[in-house]
């Protein structure tokens, strides 16, 4: 297939990605009248955004008295002092804007008395600095990113927004001076292979739990975004940084709600013995999520762990009477019977930590504009959501943080397409001649991959490496044995072969697509990981253990920087962490303790 | 559309939902139970497979009530499924 023999489209924007980042920045778009297309693997309201329960952050003090500077201290001190302090102001001063302008758009908030937005407490946000714990989550019920995604769907149809569903964008187009004019993507419901031809190009694909073994992300997210980035030569930031939880039912990844240990959940080894008192004799079953992890882990690591494989520990509540279990968690019974198949009154839950949020991502700054390692901007391309890294999570996120930071930079990156547009610093520029030469070539060999290995096999391989070698807590060997695995992981993605070679709804050749983008978050997570000889926030080494003169083995003489991962010949260079906000004073560097 | 056509995109919509619970379970629905069906309950479970998560959800944990009776045959076998 020549390039002359693809269809273009063309477009003043497109967008990859339906989900919540997607669809807001798609609103700016319209309504700004830009012919804007969004690309997306599912119907928008199927996105995971769906999964987002908890809330959106923001300083209304509806219910009492709040500031958004406190919400950046928050912040801030959640990131580890790794987060973009420029980035991290600007999405605390938007966020009562844009909850409210959801509100507008028919978001149904759940509501005080007096018909405000009802907010709630959540994790890590306080009053005054660090203070005492302030209602700052507005949600809709425990429903709150679903109600979200139809309430940004209906305004987009309202704008006219074009939606091609069931697409996969699969490469990015770029001109030799690095300019980005669109997208390459096929139609599952064809297998026609077009190109998207626009003056900008946000991605809004997600974030890549699926390169875990145990992950709570939907089978979707495989970043996507991520993959394509990286092989059209931008580098990945400070993908070490993945948020775990501590009991995801071991296989499956569903979630058991830390609820199931305040109820009297115990967590045994293979011996039956209660081992969180030996790691936390006060608070034992009930200590932090990052402290049960790594407690999990080292069981497992040193030889306790249950099950064939002892790769992973019990959740036991049977001695709880079946009474209260069928009053207070019936959720996790039906769960645990579901996805473990355990009747938990009988016998104890397998669970083990699992991938929920990855911090890292394409370097954005808070405009959405995505930026090169010297901080210029890439002409034409913009990102926002899970897949960027503005950065505002730096080493850890916050929770409710990931729903505002979906409609703060959904709607940056779309005002900056808007801006860049209106002032000509970006055209629809020629495609270069052999534009999807790679992405044609890329899907003949998958057609014509005789004697390869199996996209299922490989896959599988890669998750269990990612779990065994760059976990919740990472040991300085298994980091370095888990590079070398991963390499050799990659040579298997680059001969994978499909029995089924047909063209319309060809599902094994999606996977196969997929699997080419997981691999190189893979590798971007592993190389980063091993390189970072310090822990801070999610990125936890044994070798780098609290001390006097690095406590939490936080290391900010050598590393307080954010990584950038290269894929041409996977090299990692680093770059400052932005420590000065735009209007207040620096949050300088301290020891992050709760 | 043939029925290979027909299987794949059902598939998708299986495997790639909003939550991973649904992904699991449909998923494996699709693999071992959807082959045992007759037309009806195909049909039928074609129709939940279309469904929200947020919406198909409440069906199988039993706080909402199915519409009809091929369906609430069908969202029975959904809810015996077991993830392995």
């Amino acid at each position: 297939m020549s390039n002359s023999s693809i269809p273009v489209r063309k477009f003043d924007a497109v967008i990859v990605g339906a989900g919540g980042s997607g669809l807001r920045a798609a609103i700016q778009l319209s309504e700004g009248g830009l012919k804007t297309a969004v690309l997306s693997k599912v119907f928008p309201t199927r996105s995971h955004t769906v999964a987002a329960q908890g809330g959106v952050s923001a300083s209304l003090g509806n219910s009492e008295e709040d500031h958004w500077h406190w919400h950046m201290y928050d912040t801030v001190k959640g990131s580890d002092w790794l987060g973009d302090q420029d980035a991290i102001e600007y999405m605390c001063r938007m966020a009562p804007e844009v909850v409210v302008e959801l509100e507008h758009f028919g978001m149904p908030f759940d509501r005080t008395d007096e018909g405000k937005i009802y907010q709630r407490p959540f994790g890590g946000h306080m009053s005054n600095f660090g203070e005492k714990p302030v209602r700052r989550a507005c949600a809709a019920a425990d429903r709150t990113g679903h109600a979200m995604l139809h309430a940004l769907y209906q305004r987009n149809v309202r704008a006219n927004t074009q939606f091609f569903v069931e697409w996969m964008a699969l490469d990015l187009i770029r001109d030799e001076s690095g300019q980005v004019l669109g997208v390459i993507a096929l139609e599952m419901e064809t297998g026609e292979v077009v190109a998207f031809h626009a003056k900008a190009t946000i991605f809004a694909t997600g974030g890549a739990g699926r390169i875990y073994y145990s992950s709570t992300n939907a089978f979707i997210n495989t970043g996507d975004g991520l993959g394509m980035a990286a092989r059209a030569g931008i580098a990945l930031e400070d993908m070490e940084f993945w948020q775990f939880h501590p009991t995801g039912v071991a296989g499956a990844g569903v979630l058991i709600t830390e609820g199931v240990r305040g109820e009297g959940g115990i967590l045994r080894n293979s011996d039956n013995e209660r081992f969180m008192e030996r790691y936390a004799p006060n608070a034992k079953d009930l200590a932090s999520r990052d402290v049960v992890s790594r407690a999990m882990v080292t069981e497992i690591n040193e030889g306790r762990g249950c099950g064939p494989n002892k790769d992973f520990v019990l959740l036991d509540i049977t001695h709880l009477d079946p009474a209260t279990i069928m009053k207070r968690l019936p959720g996790i019974r039906e769960i645990s019977i579901q996805f473990a198949g355990i009747d938990p009154i009988q016998a104890p839950i397998p669970v083990v930590p699992t991938c929920h949020y990855q911090m890292g991502g394409i370097p954005t700054n808070y405009k959405g504009q995505v930026v090169a390692a010297d901080g210029v901007p890439v002409k034409g391309f913009y990102a926002a959501g899970e897949v960027a890294c503005a950065s505002v999570h730096g080493a850890n996120r916050l929770g409710t943080n990931s729903l505002l930071d979906l409609l703060v930079f959904g709607k940056s990156s779309g005002d900056s397409v808007i801006e860049d547009l209106a002032t000509g610093k970006v055209a629809h520029q020629d495609l270069p001649e052999n534009f999807a030469e790679r992405t044609l070539a890329r899907l003949h060999r998958l057609n014509t991959q005789t004697g390869g290995s199996d996209v299922n096999e490989t896959r599988l391989e890669l998750q269990r490496t990612m779990q065994k070698h760059c976990g919740v807590f990472r040991f300085k060997d298994m980091l370095a044995e888990g590079v070398a695995k991963i390499v050799e992981i990659e040579k298997a993605v680059a001969r994978t072969e499909i029995k089924d070679k047909s063209q319309v709804w060809n599902t094994a050749r999606v996977e196969a697509l997929e699997l080419d983008n997981l691999i190189e978050v893979a590798k971007a997570t592993l190389v980063s990981a091993e390189a970072r000889k310090e822990s801070r926030g999610a990125h936890v080494r044994d070798d780098a253990p609290d001390t006097a003169e690095n406590p939490n083995g936080r290391d900010d003489a050598n590393w307080h920087k954010h990584t950038l991962w290269q894929r041409e010949g996977s090299s990692l260079s680093y770059k400052p962490v932005t420590m000065t906000p735009l209007t207040v004073e620096t949050i300088a560097l301290k020891t992050r303790s709760y | 559309m043939d029925e290979r056509e027909r299987i794949n995109r059902l598939r998708w919509r299986c495997t790639r939902r909003a939550m991973l619970e649904m992904d699991l379970l449909l998923g494996e629905f699709l693999e071992r139970i959807f082959p045992t069906l007759g037309p009806a309950q195909a049909d039928a479970f074609i129709i939940l497979a279309d469904m929200e998560d947020l919406e198909l959800w409440p069906l199988i944990n039993g706080s909402r009530e199915c519409t009809d009776s091929v369906q609430a045959e069908v969202v029975a076998l959904l809810r015996d499924v077991r993830v392995k």
